[in-house]
């Protein structure tokens, strides 16, 4: 069997390149990988692109990495009321920033999971969204081109492991992860838990191991926010 | 502006309240329209989704039951209903986008004539802005309501002929209930269906740029 599980948190993020493309799962608190993103953080990591539904709660959760400048760009929902350090950077120029549609984000990441080049939305059209995009009518409708969102790494949480890398969320801390887990090409997850082989019932596997390249058992942060 | 009393923010949510019916599946926004949930009227079940992946919430969690894995699109924790579930934020998008939802309620800045909705960004304002879920619900909701003051803290109006503000979605308002009026976004235009109490449809009017249309007599909002 293939080794995912990884020692630490340090050793999970070890060989992640300064400039990488990075998904980082949560929602309003919850489902955050707190933990590797302070190992990230703690590295000197520098030059990465965030993938992101927000930009951090003060501190906490992505809030560690705008602090210490080492984001250059973010592609983001809703970076949120409490994404100062992501909004001074902004507002000098050091961080750049893609808003995408909420929706729209998480297909754009499913399309790039899926093999799919693109695909054609009304969300956004005639908004600060669809500027440079292509647009068409179709079934009557106007219509804009989205294009997939890749990134080399996801940084995901999830509640529990099994030795090969299924998963299982707890509540709504599902969120964004079992999608970035699908559209990066290596995902490391940050657990509760890491349980036998067989010991999660093929019936209540949210994330197939399928799309998990590591696992790090994480004691530490639960809420960063 | 006339110093006449117009309906508190609390009285908008509780007139959206009644716009939902037994049964139904609807998306709460920020703001004004997170109150709704208060105001169900007596004896009808609603399925609230939340973004994040949940369909079924129920109250605010009270102090002690807390659980931070289990909160609403404002963070705030919440409880659940009889017949919950969970899905990721990829499947909770594709029931805004897709039309599945009955009916999704928004907070706006401003509202045009053709039902265009503006209310994500204040133009010069500084910052990035937050788009999240508004373009996707606004762009499949099959009923959307809006709720809002109807004039700015300036007095300036907010049902205008064309929106000034960043656009967040086009033609996609159905109902625009504020501490005025209740409006209902027609093909021929905007038709006042209520308006506050002591509100005359002409006094309402001014307080709007884009044109109401009267059809018969305007009833009151009835709050009881």
């Amino acid at each position: 069997m293939k080794q995912k599980i990884v020692p630490s948190l340090d050793a999970a993020v070890a060989d992640i390149p300064d400039g990488a493309r990075i998904m980082f799962g949560g929602f309003g608190g919850a489902g955050f990988p707190n933990n590797l993103i302070q190992a990230l953080s703690r590295k000197g990591i520098k030059e990465i692109t965030a993938i992101s539904n927000n930009c951090g709660t003060r501190e906490g959760e992505l809030g560690v990495m705008f602090k210490n400048g080492q984001v250059r760009h973010v592609i983001a929902s809703f970076p949120g009321p409490h994404s100062n350090y992501f909004q001074e950077r902004y507002a000098k120029g050091e961080v750049t920033c893609e808003l995408v549609p909420q929706g729209i984000l998480c297909e754009r990441m499913r399309a790039a999971a899926a093999g799919l080049f693109g695909f054609y939305t009304t969300v956004g059209v005639d908004t600060e969204v669809a500027n440079g995009k292509e647009e068409r009518v179709i079934a009557g409708k106007r219509c804009i081109l989205e294009l997939p969102i890749h990134a080399d790494f996801a940084l995901i949480k999830a509640e529990k492991s099994d030795e090969l890398g299924n998963l299982t969320y707890r509540l709504a801390a599902r969120n964004f992860n079992p999608i970035m887990a699908m559209a990066a090409t290596t995902t490391i997850v940050e657990v509760d838990e890491i349980v036998p082989v067989g010991s999660i019932d093929p019936e209540n596997v949210i994330t197939p191991a399928i799309f998990v390249q590591r696992i790090v058992q994480a004691k530490g942060t639960r809420y960063a926010g | 502006m006339p110093d006449k009393p117009r309906l508190t923010r609390e009285q908008i949510a509780q007139r959206a309240a009644r716009e939902l019916t037994d049964g139904a599946y609807v998306n709460l926004g920020w703001g004004i329209p997170n109150l709704i949930a208060n105001y169900l009227p007596q004896g009808i079940t609603v399925y609230f989704h939340s973004e994040n992946g949940i369909l079924g919430m129920g109250r605010r969690a009270n102090p002690g039951e807390e659980d931070y894995d289990l909160v609403d699109a404002m963070k705030v924790p919440v409880t659940l209903i009889p017949g919950a579930s969970f899905f990721h934020q990829a499947d909770a998008h594709l029931m805004t986008r897709g039309g599945h939802l009955d009916v999704a309620v928004l907070g706006g800045f401003q509202v045009s004539e053709n039902g265009d909705l503006a209310n994500w960004k204040i133009p010069g304002s500084k910052g990035s802005g937050n788009i999240g879920g508004a373009m996707d619900i606004s762009a499949g909701a099959k009923n959307l309501i809006v709720c809002m003051e109807h004039n700015t803290k300036d007095g300036a109006p907010k049902i205008v002929k064309k929106c000034s503000y960043p656009l967040t979605g086009i033609e996609c308002v159905n109902t625009i209930v504020t501490d005025l009026a209740v409006i209902d976004v027609t093909k021929e235009g905007l038709v006042l269906r209520e308006a506050a109490p002591g509100w005359s449809p002409e006094e309402v009017q001014a307080q709007t740029e884009a044109k109401l249309q009267v059809r018969g007599r305007v009833p009151e909002i009835n709050l009881a």
